[in-house]
């Protein structure tokens, strides 16, 4: 079934509006200009700069969802993702509390914290009137002190939850992206070396790879970030060291059944180098399978920074960080049930985002 | 049995076999109904045998499948009825059908190993028939599994029983799957391409086989296959096939000498037939392409390429209904204007072309030798100090190519003729022996350490169009690239110029610049493919296989754009094929290669007519020639081809040569004799045995090509 075959339906009016020439150049420019916006933001360009990456985010967005409308489990999973990235790059424009600060709500919430736990000791204790309005508001969703209201409520030390979920979603996002992005430049690279040149090169990268797959993950991580410290940089060198090895093997088997087609025959025959030829003639053609494992990787990354945070192992405290909240949820989170589920449910959207969309895009491409 | 189950299905024996009435077929896909066969009608009568012909996306396989009632999940009969032994198939439940596939009706695909288990042996494999379909104990299965692989003449049934099928050779295979097919008396057998994937002369025993076969078994056949040929040497009748519909069907007799529909002179035209070269009957492409199903035209879908289009005729959209072309009615066709068309005036005219003129020497090979060594690294080979074991790829090649000629070099897989190409190209070295382009060894220059312009000078078309063109990059930037590497230009307005001049040489639209490789159809890419090879001017273009993948139709145009390209560019051309009919169509001189020794060599005259080497008269025997005016000697080669790692002593084709000398043969290495000028033959029989040779092709009285 050739393309040229099916249909072209109309697209709907806003993505015509914004498309030029075709839905896929569109696409490469947008997210090239949010990345670039990104990055600017990133190393303090002015807050403009970072609405010109809301707006490429959103055209994008309307995009990348219109071209997989063909499979629902990928527009779930896309929508799911893109929801977490826009209000991660949103975080500046929003007008949100600082995420480290605590709020003076602290002093409420403490005395409802201070009555519930002489109730937890003395049950039959007398309540004021006073106490016993304290109690019946809410401490979380719309949690109001003072005249302000906190949407998604305070943690035990009056922080804005709301604020802190958006910026950490920001944190999370950045360096799982970055993680997977290194492990994939890596593990691509040795995985294309290993399967065109073989020989003892090959020998070499899989027996590296085969040792450091042995060793079980956690315990990789755990070593490596005692060693090297917790900061974001050691983050990313951890998961590299973790996933590298397992993408160099998806990459290899690619490679073993590409180098065997005629049109390597045929750059080899005009004499490329072997590096043109496994970067230019290779890659590119490993990218379907390679793409779909990369939404997934992204998952396990999120995960694993997630877990490392919820070690204390993660990113330095006090900035907000989804698996520091979740750690320090768990010692208050019998009194305050929203410190975990917030963050809980915000961490397994985000990763079953990632994989709806490693099967929706499975899917479609199983499908041409 | 066959009586309890036709009772238990409710079958008529004495209703012809299979009758099909106005059927039609669509597939769904996200783009709506798709219509892959129309109004086919065919009716199969006991004993006969029924070939269906076409291009791939004709819908001949979707009619096999249709039959079967093996639509799969987007497929289904829109109209129409499919009736066996009278019983409406599409009324048959899910049981019934499952009772009739492989007892009554069965079928054999094109893949022998993609059709039989890996991970079962074989006999385990045919056993489940009897035992499934008739209830017989695994000791009767086996028993009437083994007769039965005796019957396909399959060597030693009993060691064949007990293998896996990796361990046997690609014809073996086919003859189990057929036996498998054969298992419990069909009354009705489908082969779908089933030598396609076979080298000739094993294609050839095979096609014997299934025409013994059918008779002894009186089993009804239908023959799915674009080779016009083989359905000459199997079939009774024959169905042409175009774009979902059937275009011409009568007796092969009739179809074969006097067809009456465009399409199918137009695919006759677009073969080469014995005695016609180059130079004498041109071959003639139809133009254009089959249409998408998606876009078929309105009245006859063959119009738009039909040279006898007639406006407001021919388009009309009312129902094109087969009108009958004899009295009886036996022969019709789909055409409202067959008894218009001077038929004969459309048989191709002889036209005496200038033969191109032979240049100088450009490319000799001299004794060359490729060796691949095997390391066993198994203790008992140290033990017995037999580390390493020599595959013998080539063995003493010499021959040599002069500018504007084309060398066709023809055997069968494992030959070594991809070997011999890839020592040229450079991605091998020679292990002896030197092979000279121009001034320059080039025998122990890899690729990588040749100059460009040495590289560029030779350059390789390869075979399977689906592959040569990297599916990430444009046409363009990869034809731009091969100019840009091989230093022919560098400014980028200069590169894309040539670009799109090359595109116009190898007759492509220059807005194929910007596509991708998937947007192109085989033929086009195999366009592309010539347009690279050519993109640094060589003086020789390894050409390897270059048009086999491809439609009939489509090979032709392919195969008369490389030859006019190569008459004005005075290339010199390998040509590496095991098409003998293409072979004796284009080539000057003839090279025959059987386990990496050249076994013959001479023009393309002193080749094909005798003296033979025995080896050569068994390829040309094998041959399936689409003319009922030749007449053939049958010669089928016994055996299978030996491993190249442990030859055979003295001839290497002495396991296989019917006129093998006991005792000499199998001792000797045959001597190279020259027979007549250039022309060599590597063999042991006596100079009054090449004399008496007879001709395996006899052209009919009043042959007039």
């Amino acid at each position: 079934m050739s393309e040229a075959t099916l249909q072209t339906r109309e697209a709907p009016f806003i993505t015509r509006l914004f498309t030029f020439r075709e839905t896929r150049a569109a696409m490469a420019w947008s997210i090239g200009l949010y990345a670039l916006a990104a990055i600017a933001s990133g190393l303090g360009a002015p807050l403009f700069v970072q609405a010109i990456a809301c707006a490429a985010l959103v055209f994008f967005a309307l995009n990348a969802l219109w071209s997989v409308r063909e499979s629902s489990i990928a527009v779930i999973g896309l929508a799911l993702v893109l929801f977490w990235v826009l209000l991660a790059t949103a975080a500046p424009l929003l007008p949100l509390r600082d995420p480290t600060a605590v709020s003076p709500a602290f002093k409420g919430l403490s005395e409802v914290l201070q009555i519930k736990t002489l109730l937890t000791y003395a049950p039959d204790m007398k309540l004021t009137e006073a106490q016993s309005a304290l109690l019946e508001k809410p401490t979380w969703f719309g949690y109001s002190y003072e005249g302000e209201t906190y949407t998604l409520g305070i943690d035990h030390k009056g922080r804005d939850i709301l604020s802190r979920l958006i910026w950490g979603a920001q944190r999370v996002l950045v360096w799982a992206s970055l993680a997977t992005a290194t492990a994939y430049i890596v593990g691509m690279l040795f995985g294309v070396m290993a399967g065109y040149l073989g020989g003892w090169v090959d020998e070499v990268i899989s027996f590296v790879a085969n040792i450091m797959l042995s060793f079980p993950v956690m315990v990789l991580y755990i070593i490596i970030i005692t060693q090297l410290g917790a900061s974001g940089v050691n983050v990313i060198i951890a998961v590299t060291f973790a996933s590298a090895p397992g993408i160099m093997r998806i990459v290899r088997g690619l490679v073993l059944d590409l180098k065997t087609r005629d049109y390597i025959a045929a750059a080899q025959t005009r004499g490329e180098s072997a590096w043109y030829i496994m970067l230019f003639e290779l890659l590119p053609n490993a990218r379907g399978p390679l793409i779909v494992d990369a939404c997934l990787r992204l998952g396990y990354t999120t995960i694993a920074i997630a877990t490392l945070g919820f070690l204390g192992l993660g990113l330095p405290p006090p900035e907000p960080d989804w698996g520091s909240m979740l750690a320090e949820a768990r010692a208050k989170g019998a009194t305050f049930h929203h410190m975990i589920i917030i963050p809980a449910a915000a961490l397994s959207s985000l990763i079953l985002g990632f994989n709806l969309m490693a099967d929706g895009l499975r899917e479609i491409s199983l499908r041409d | 049995m066959d009586a309890a189950l036709f009772d238990k299905l409710g079958l008529d024996p004495k209703a012809p076999v299979l009758q099909c009435e106005d059927l039609c077929i669509s597939y769904y896909t996200r783009a709506g109904e798709i219509p892959a066969v129309m109004d086919f009608n065919l009716t199969v009568g006991a004993n006969e045998a029924i070939g269906l012909v076409g291009e791939s996306g004709c819908g001949k396989s979707t009619v096999a499948l249709a039959i079967m009632q093996y639509m799969g999940k987007n497929g289904a009969i829109t109209g129409g009825a499919v009736r066996f032994f009278g019983r409406d198939m599409t009324s048959m439940s899910e049981l019934e059908l499952r009772a009739l596939r492989g007892s009554l009706i069965s079928m054999v695909y094109q893949e022998p190993m993609s059709s039989l288990n890996p991970a079962m042996k074989i006999g385990a494999q045919l056993c489940e028939v009897p035992m499934i379909h008739e209830g017989l104990s695994r000791d009767q299965a086996k028993e009437r599994v083994l007769e039965m692989l005796a019957a396909v003449r399959l060597p030693d049934p009993k060691r064949i029983f007990n293998a896996y099928p990796h361990q046997i050779s690609g014809g073996q295979q086919q003859r189990v799957v057929i036996a498998m097919a054969l298992l419990s008396g069909p009354k009705l057998m489908l082969l779908d391409e089933p030598t396609t994937a076979l080298d000739v002369t094993v294609e050839a025993g095979i096609v014997e086989l299934i025409k013994d076969i059918a008779k002894e078994f009186g089993t009804s056949l239908i023959y799915i296959s674009h080779n016009l040929g083989l359905i000459l040497n199997t079939c009774d009748k024959i169905s042409v096939l175009y774009s979902g519909k059937t275009v011409e069907h009568g007796s092969v007799r009739d179809v074969f000498d006097e067809m009456r529909h465009p399409y199918t002179r137009g695919l006759f035209n677009s073969i080469p037939l014995p005695g016609a070269d180059k130079n004498a009957r041109p071959l003639i492409p139809i133009k254009g392409q089959m249409p998408l199903p998606t876009e078929r035209p309105a009245g006859c879908t063959f119009g738009p390429r039909c040279d006898y289009f007639e406006e407001g005729l021919c388009n009309d959209p009312a129902p094109l209904k087969v009108s009958p072309v004899d009295a009886k009615g036996s022969h019709v066709v789909r055409c409202r204007r067959w008894d218009a068309i001077d038929w004969e005036a459309a048989r191709p005219r002889r036209r005496q072309a200038e033969p191109p003129k032979i240049g100088a020497q450009v490319l000799e090979i001299d004794h060359m030798k490729k060796y691949y060594e095997i390391k066993d690294r198994s203790l008992m080979a140290l033990i017995r100090g037999k580390a390493s074991r020599y595959v013998k790829a080539n063995e003493d090649i010499d021959f040599d190519a002069h500018a504007g000629e084309t060398v066709a070099i023809v055997g069968e897989s494992g030959c070594g003729k991809s070997t011999l190409a890839k020592v040229l190209l450079g991605l091998e070295t020679a292990t002896e022996g030197r092979v000279m382009l121009g001034d320059l060894d080039i025998s122990n220059i890899p690729v990588r350490r040749r100059a460009p312009n040495e590289i560029g000078a030779l350059q390789i078309i390869f075979q399977n169009p689906f592959e040569t063109l990297n599916p990430a990059h444009t046409v363009g930037s990869q034809i731009a690239r091969v100019i840009r590497k091989f230093g022919v230009a560098s400014d980028p307005e200069e590169v894309r110029e040539r670009v799109l001049k090359l595109l116009d040489t190898v007759r492509l639209p220059r807005e194929f610049y910007e596509r991708k490789p998937r947007q192109l159809s085989g033929g086009q890419k195999q366009r592309v493919g010539i347009a690279r090879a050519f993109a640094g001017e060589p003086k020789v273009v390894v050409a390897d296989e270059p048009v086999s993948a491809l439609d009939v139709s489509v090979q032709a145009a392919v195969t008369q754009l490389l030859m006019d390209i190569q008459r004005e560019q005075k290339t010199t051309v390998l040509f590496i094929s095991h098409d003998l009919s293409v072979v004796r169509y284009l080539a000057d001189r003839v090279v025959v290669m059987y386990l990496g020794h050249i076994v013959e060599q001479g023009s393309v005259e002193q080749v094909y007519a005798p003296p033979y080497h025995p080896y050569t008269e068994a390829l040309l025997s094998a041959v399936p020639i689409a003319d009922t005016s030749v007449k053939k000697r049958r010669i089928v080669l016994e055996g299978e081809l030996p491993s190249a790692l442990n030859p055979p002593k003295g001839c290497p084709f002495c396991t296989r040569c019917p006129r093998v000398i006991a005792g000499l043969c199998d001792v000797e290495e045959p001597p190279l004799k020259t027979l007549a000028d250039g022309h060599q033959v590597l063999c042991h029989l006596e100079d009054q045995v090449f004399e008496e040779m007879e001709p395996v092709i006899a052209l009919a009285e009043g042959y007039s090509g």
